[in-house]
């Protein structure tokens, strides 16, 4: 029987072979990645490098017969002194440590019990699922209808259980309410993707180590905490590294909540860059508030990953 | 070899020009850009004429309000092809005149005999000019419009709520003419049961996301005494936009979205307005006349149950300008056949068709015809607030200062965030960066 390698070369066209037969490995490898490698310059490099150099200058996309400028640092030094940035830079905080500390828990929670493999685990695993397949921009548009105070599902929910009048509170238009309408609509839409992260990882721990803890006497608090627990971590840990990265850069759901609103209370991050840079049309300065952002986000994935290779090595 | 390469060309090219390719040469096409909203249903069949008479098709791109702007003004910078025509908003006319956008008209209309005095003069300014009040034209105007207001006459009429609201107040239940009486009534109808129904007083711009808190407040801003600069020297806005009256009207209107609208309503824009009148919750409602003619056909609403009156007044009497004119893109292949359409379109007959069909005309010939008022319901009101209109900024950094209203504005009213006097303060300081950004100061 012919190996895979054999069948490959025997079906490769003579001229072909006799062309690459005298290629180096090295140099039919780099034929072959050189396509994605370009592919990757043209649709990530450059258009980084570019974004670096148009933030240190006037430019505005919409005025393209306007002079351009070099103007250094300003523009880094402008949104390191603006206060709504640190506003915006507050908001995307308060989001993103809030939803996944929820989501973490949740999710974790509810892999827990579906890892229990009872009767119709398969449908309800399904169900939970159903929210994360959705497109944000629907959930969004449709948490906007079910937190309307006055027909609002969310409020009659709440009036039938506490008694209040629905329409005496409002999720998305309340100061105090709004930033948690994005975090209870975020953490609905993606624990289920954390459960399923979590699901992974418990399913990969081997029963013979429970079985080995059972013969030990070990309660089932302490294999939580001596097996599960420390086994799901990377897992864990690679779940907060997702959300964290997809939250720091949520737009269209809180778009299609919030707007922002009220005032600047929700008002992320991405949603001050959406509007520095195609409402405002600021295209200097927006680049630059995107180099902030894409650091900070680079430089937490980074040290997070060191992190997560550190665990895994234990 | 070869000949399977050249018959996956040819395949590629004929798919191609099925999938994106332009209509052949013969087949003549212009795309026309605007919001998708009942006029625009009333231009496409208006359009028809044009097409029987020209032999050039009409085709549309109506994208609805709230990514308006957003699109078009994408368009437009990108230099894209996408528009023949484009009916744009009064403020884009600055940026999209110094950027080189639009065509310029006035040797066009010069050619076709087609000229300005035909037109209502605040339309002229507001949707046409640049720079304002000199005659350089970039549009010509196509759809006029204001801010207005509709009240629920059939409540205003019943004999138990007219005796109730008289002995409260001591005057009959009419349609506002101050603001002062536009808050009483909204105070009086806030909560009220009619028909076993729990309804709210007033339905009031609070959007935040594109322009709809700053479309709402200027409303108010204006009658109080608002002023964008100083009339004697531009762009000084110490003491116009933040002046004592302005912070009075910015504190009123704050008082009336939390005394008198309905609860829900604090990211609220046009199609909020028109659900909350159309589903009987509210007693009065501020909108754009664009949208009248649809709310008078509505079976529910219109009818005997709606009137109408003009932005209400208090020192002063304004209102926002809404509409827009209708352009020609300058990066068009197809200039010639799109200012066909602007020839045809400023005919008289044309402009009083249009006006029939639904879109408002800012023709004279239509407008100063003796039969206008009392052609609609809504008409006579609309030629008295045409008189009065004022608009925002058009200058070419309009949507910065828009940005910058929209969120100093809705911070305040909506978010409860500092005083009144404080956000309009922190507004001239934003226009006052964007101006001297700009060198105009």
């Amino acid at each position: 029987m012919s190996t895979l390698a054999e069948r490959a070369v025997a079906r490769t066209p003579r001229r072909l072979a006799s062309r690459l037969g005298g290629l180096s490995d090295r140099a039919i490898a780099w034929l072959f990645i050189t396509p994605s490698v370009l592919l990757l310059l043209a649709i990530n490099i450059f258009p980084l490098l570019w974004t670096i150099q148009l933030s240190f200058t006037n430019y505005r996309a919409n005025r393209p017969n306007a002079p351009l400028r070099y103007i250094g640092l300003d523009n880094y030094r402008d949104i390191l002194a603006d206060a709504d940035v640190w506003h915006a830079m507050q908001a995307t905080a308060h989001f993103v440590l809030w939803s996944i500390g929820l989501e973490m828990l949740l999710g974790f929670g509810l892999a827990l019990l579906i890892n229990r493999r009872f009767r119709g685990h398969s449908f309800w695993t399904t169900m939970i699922l159903l929210p994360m397949m959705l497109s944000p921009a629907v959930v969004g548009n449709f948490w906007t209808f079910l937190l309307q105070p006055q027909i609002g599902l969310f409020n009659s929910a709440v009036a039938f259980f506490t008694g209040a009048d629905p329409s005496s509170f409002q999720m998305i238009g309340d100061v105090a309410l709004a930033p948690w309408s994005i975090i209870m609509v975020d953490t609905w839409m993606w624990t289920p993707y954390v459960m399923l992260i979590c699901l992974a990882g418990l399913r990969s721990i081997p029963d013979y180590i429970y079985e080995a803890t059972e013969v030990d006497r070990a309660s089932p608090w302490r294999q939580f905490w001596s097996i599960t627990l420390p086994m799901v971590m990377p897992f864990l840990i690679l779940a907060i590294l997702f959300r964290a990265i997809e939250n720091f850069k949520m737009f269209d759901m809180v778009n299609l909540l919030t707007s922002g609103g009220p005032g600047s209370t929700t008002e992320v991050a991405s949603i001050t860059l959406k509007r520095e840079a195609f409402e405002k049309w600021r295209t200097g300065h927006s680049s630059a508030l995107a180099i902030i952002l894409f650091v900070t986000v680079f430089g937490a994935a980074n040290i997070y990953v060191r992190a997560l290779d550190r665990v895994k090595q234990r | 070899m070869i000949r399977t390469m050249r018959a996956l060309g040819a395949a590629a090219v004929l798919v191609a020009s099925c999938l994106g390719g332009q209509a052949p040469a013969s087949a003549k096409q212009l795309t026309l850009c605007w919001a998708a909203w009942d006029p625009a249903n009333a231009l496409v069949e208006l359009s028809k004429d044009f097409t029987a008479k020209t032999g050039i098709d009409m085709k549309y791109e109506f994208v609805p309000w709230t990514s308006y702007a957003d699109r078009f003004l994408n368009e437009l910078n990108s230099k894209g092809k996408l528009c023949d025509l484009i009916i744009g908003d009064s403020q884009w006319i600055g940026g999209a005149a110094e950027n080189g956008h639009y065509v310029k008209l006035n040797d066009f209309f010069k050619k076709e005999g087609i000229t300005m005095d035909d037109f209502m003069p605040a339309t002229v300014v507001g949707y046409s000019e640049w720079p304002k009040n000199t005659p350089n034209y970039w549009a010509l105007p196509a759809m006029g419009d204001a801010i207005g207001w509709t009240y629920r006459k059939d409540w205003f009429g019943r004999p138990e709520i007219q005796a109730e609201f008289k002995k409260k107040y001591g005057r009959d239940l009419a349609p506002p003419e101050t603001w002062d009486q536009l808050k009483e009534i909204a105070e009086f109808f806030q909560g009220r049961e009619i028909d076993g129904k729990k309804v709210y007083g007033a339905y009031i711009y609070t959007e935040r996301g594109s322009e709809g808190i700053t479309m709402g407040v200027t409303n108010a801003l204006y009658d109080w005494g608002f002023e964008y600069d100083n009339p004697k020297k531009p762009y000084e806005m110490q003491g116009f936009v933040n002046s004592p009256e302005a912070v009075k009207a910015l504190e009123f209107y704050k008082s009336l979205y939390k005394c008198c609208t309905a609860p829900g309503m604090s990211n609220a824009y046009m199609s909020e307005g028109l659900d909350a009148f159309k589903s009987g919750q509210v007693a009065m409602q501020m909108n754009f006349f664009a949208f009248f003619p649809g709310l008078y056909k509505d079976p529910n609403v219109g009818g005997d149950k709606i009137g109408f009156f003009v932005n209400p007044k208090e020192k002063y009497h304004y209102t926002q300008l809404g509409g827009q004119g209708i352009s020609v893109v300058s990066y068009s292949p197809n200039r010639d056949d799109a200012l066909a359409y602007i020839k045809w379109f400023a005919q008289p007959d044309i402009q009083k068709k249009w006006w029939a069909l639904g879109g408002y005309s800012c023709h004279k010939a239509v407008l100063n015809d003796p039969g206008f008022p009392k052609s609609a319901p809504f008409a006579a009101d609309f030629l008295k607030s045409m008189d009065i209109v004022k608009d925002f900024w058009a200058e070419p950094a309009y949507a910065e200062l828009l940005l910058d209203m929209q969120k100093r504005v809705h911070d305040y009213v909506v978010a409860d965030k500092g005083t009144a006097q404080e956000a309009l303060d922190l507004l001239v300081k934003d226009w006052q960066k964007v101006f001297k950004e700009e060198g105009k100061i």
